[in-house]
């Protein structure tokens, strides 16, 4: 085994085991080196913790650079890394197909969304859906759809890092993977406690940094092989694979009739389900303008855009440089294309780094998805709902804090019960349910003057209910080879993804409610949501410390 | 603010009147810039990457016709999704700068001079 250094000259590299990948001591290092950094810096940020703005939104501090940065640190998670790396690798088009959508869709929240909720908005997304709206039911059903998006997205996460321990730390037996995923649940736990959002963020910036970083000098050292040019690369994919039709659409999705068909409500999820993340939206809320929001997306789609072009470089490098045929035979299967290319590349240190940024990566997706929930129950359920606004915001935070450590304790129970199921849809199901739930609503009430409560309250539900109802009917459920539930069948829904009957029908329910409504909303409050959401006056800017 | 969890600004709604801001010619103006470049921007780059889907997903050989070495028509048109995305986001914040922001910048003071008491912080940003 040799490592090429950058300037291309071969160095000779003993590897302990010739058989298991790399050497789980050192990735074990490197990853605590990483938890050793971030706790210090949580703990600094978490000294001005002191208010519920500073809690939930980091006191509104963060410039648009940096929180474009955590955005992308966010958004990018472990599946979007190995999973579309592997998936480029394995299936070729179809792969980069997938990642496209991932990143059209933020022109959805820079256009419409953004900086108008910033404006509107002051801790979560139900503080916009339900400004001109009926505050109770309208808030409820908001922390309901949030809660559920984040309670799938949290789940498929906690599985994946199971299965990221096989793979990248050599342990498979269930105890040695329940202990890993506890010690990722109660550091998570930590970080949310202690630093807050403002903690949270900066774990997501240093965790961005690091995954865009080690993705960028892989791709140059692919590119580098391949001479710089993209077509040589392409040309020695198809040569390892024997197949020419990994450099166009088809492989996976374009299988049979209904595979077509998934794609495309898989498409219509995904570009429509970003925008109306829960995770996503609350970062708005972290910095002190409008404008500062604007400029968090286009940092955003920047950073998303060039990880994706990045990915696209990988997954044929994988390709070319690996092999499907050994990838996917691999410990992790598909998931172990960008590990196995990193060992190939630059040997255990390599591994080493790529195995730390993609535990880094799962730490911080689900600390974002924690504080997220929980500021939606504190904020929205606790404080708005049950207690009718009487609370102070110290007690409202302790309840937040209260609420990281349940879901904290949930997500890691989940995640060791999720093991080796195929969990792999939740992600999925996540994006179709955000898009289905939420944003209708989220338009709605931002453009549509005569959008009243009925219809939110039935586009949500409609939406939520609708996505989870298809979803259990799937194959992905019941009734197909890998489905969740073996020996029983009870799918008469074709497609896996929901999208595209739940998004439209949510949008047809919000519509139908509004029009069937006999009471108006006050107008006055009409008027002042479009003139803060457009204007920014009164938005809460930013404290000083 | 921070006494109130509620609603998103302490009640402030009683003391303007947001209809008659509504009804100024300058607001008018300023939803009228954001809708015209917002909406027909959404509308296109949602055609153009549904249009981009439908052909991935139904046209495979169109997609697989070689244009120079290994590079097809699927890898451009895929590329150029990028290359939109980049654009249309260029495109959108020099719109915004020149023609949203100076508007919304000069109602907000406007507002925010005339009901002081409603919009600025009385504890002055003191949390």
């Amino acid at each position: 085994m040799s490592i090429i250094t950058a300037a291309g000259i071969r160095v000779p590299l003993q590897t302990a085991e010739a058989t298991s990948v790399g050497s789980p001591v050192l990735n074990i290092a490197i990853f605590g080196l990483f938890v050793a950094i971030t706790l210090v810096i949580v703990l600094r940020a978490s000294r001005n913790n002191k208010t519920a703005a500073d809690y939930y939104a980091a006191g509104r501090s963060f410039t648009g650079g940096q929180n474009g940065t955590a955005i992308a640190g966010d958004y990018l998670s472990a599946a979007s890394f190995l999973g579309i790396v592997g998936a480029i690798a394995i299936n070729g088009y179809d792969g980069f197909l997938y990642s496209i959508g991932f990143l059209v869709a933020w022109l959805v929240a820079l256009l419409l969304v953004a900086e108008l909720l910033r404006n509107t908005g002051k801790f979560t997304m139900a503080d916009v859906l339900s400004f001109r709206l009926k505050q109770r039911p309208v808030r409820i059903a908001a922390a309901i759809t949030t809660l559920a998006v984040c309670f799938f997205y949290l789940l498929a996460q906690m599985a994946g890092a199971g299965g990221l321990v096989s793979l990248l730390l050599g342990i498979n037996d269930r105890l040695g993977q329940s202990i890993v995923i506890t010690v990722v649940g109660v550091l998570m736990i930590m970080y949310v406690l202690i630093g807050g959002m403002k903690g949270t963020t900066w774990v997501q910036i240093i965790k961005a940094c690091l995954l865009i970083a080690g993705a960028f000098i892989m791709t140059i050292w692919v590119l580098a092989l391949h001479d710089f040019n993209l077509s040589t690369l392409l040309g020695a994919a198809i040569e390892t694979s024997g197949n020419a039709a990994i450099t166009s659409p088809g492989l996976q999705y374009g299988v049979s009739a209904t595979t077509r068909l998934d794609f495309l409500s898989l498409a219509l999820a995904l570009v429509l389900g970003t925008a109306a993340l829960p995770h996503v939206l609350m970062r708005f809320y972290t910095v002190p303008t409008a404008k500062e929001a604007r400029r968090s997306v286009v940092w955003a789609i920047w950073l998303i855009g060039a990880f994706y072009l990045f990915t696209l470089v990988l997954g044929y490098g994988a390709s070319a440089l690996i092999g499907a045929d050994r990838i996917a035979a691999a410990p992790g299967g598909v998931n172990s294309a960008a590990p196995l290319l990193a060992y190939e590349l630059g040997g255990s240190i390599l591994l080493g780094l790529i195995s730390a940024v993609a535990f880094a990566t799962i730490l911080a997706v689900v600390a974002g998805l924690t504080i997220t929930a929980a500021a939606s129950f504190a904020h929205d359920i606790y404080a708005s709902v049950i207690r009718k606004g009487k609370v102070d915001p110290d007690g409202e935070v302790k309840v937040a804090r209260r609420t990281v450590i349940v879901i904290g304790l949930l997500s890691i129970v989940g995640g060791i019960g999720a093991q080796g199921q195929n969990v792999a849809f939740l992600v999925a199901l996540a994006f179709a349910v955000a898009a289905s739930a939420n944003l209708p609503t989220i338009l709605y009430s931002l453009f549509w003057k005569k959008f009243n409560t009925q219809g939110a309250i039935w586009s949500m539900y409609g939406g939520l209910g609708s996505a989870i109802l298809l979803i259990a009917l799937s194959p992905v459920v019941s009734g197909g080879e890998k489905s969740m539930i073996q020996g029983a069948d009870f799918s008469i829904f074709p497609l896996s993804n929901p999208g595209i009957v739940s998004i439209p029908l949510a949008f047809f329910l919000g519509w139908l409610g509004t029009v069937l409504s006999r009471t108006t909303e006050d107008p006055m409050k009409q008027a002042e949501m479009e003139v803060r959401s457009l204007t920014g006056v009164g938005a809460e800017k930013a404290t000083d410390h | 603010m921070g006494s109130h969890p509620v609603e998103p600004d302490a009640g402030s709604g009683a003391a303007v009147d947001f209809t008659e801001v509504q009804q100024t010619e300058q607001f008018k103006e300023l939803r009228k810039r954001h809708r015209s470049f917002v909406f027909p921007m959404a509308v296109f780059f949602l055609l153009w990457y549904f249009a981009y889907v439908l052909l991935a997903d139904y046209a495979h050989e169109f997609m697989a016709t070689p244009v120079f070495g290994n590079i097809n028509v699927g890898i451009i048109l895929g590329l150029l999704q990028f290359v939109s995305t980049f654009a249309i986001t260029m495109w959108y914040v020099s719109y915004a700068n020149r023609r949203l922001d100076p508007i919304a910048a000069s109602l907000r003071h406007e507002l925010e001079e005339a009901a002081p008491e409603v919009f600025v912080d009385p504890s002055g940003g003191k949390k």
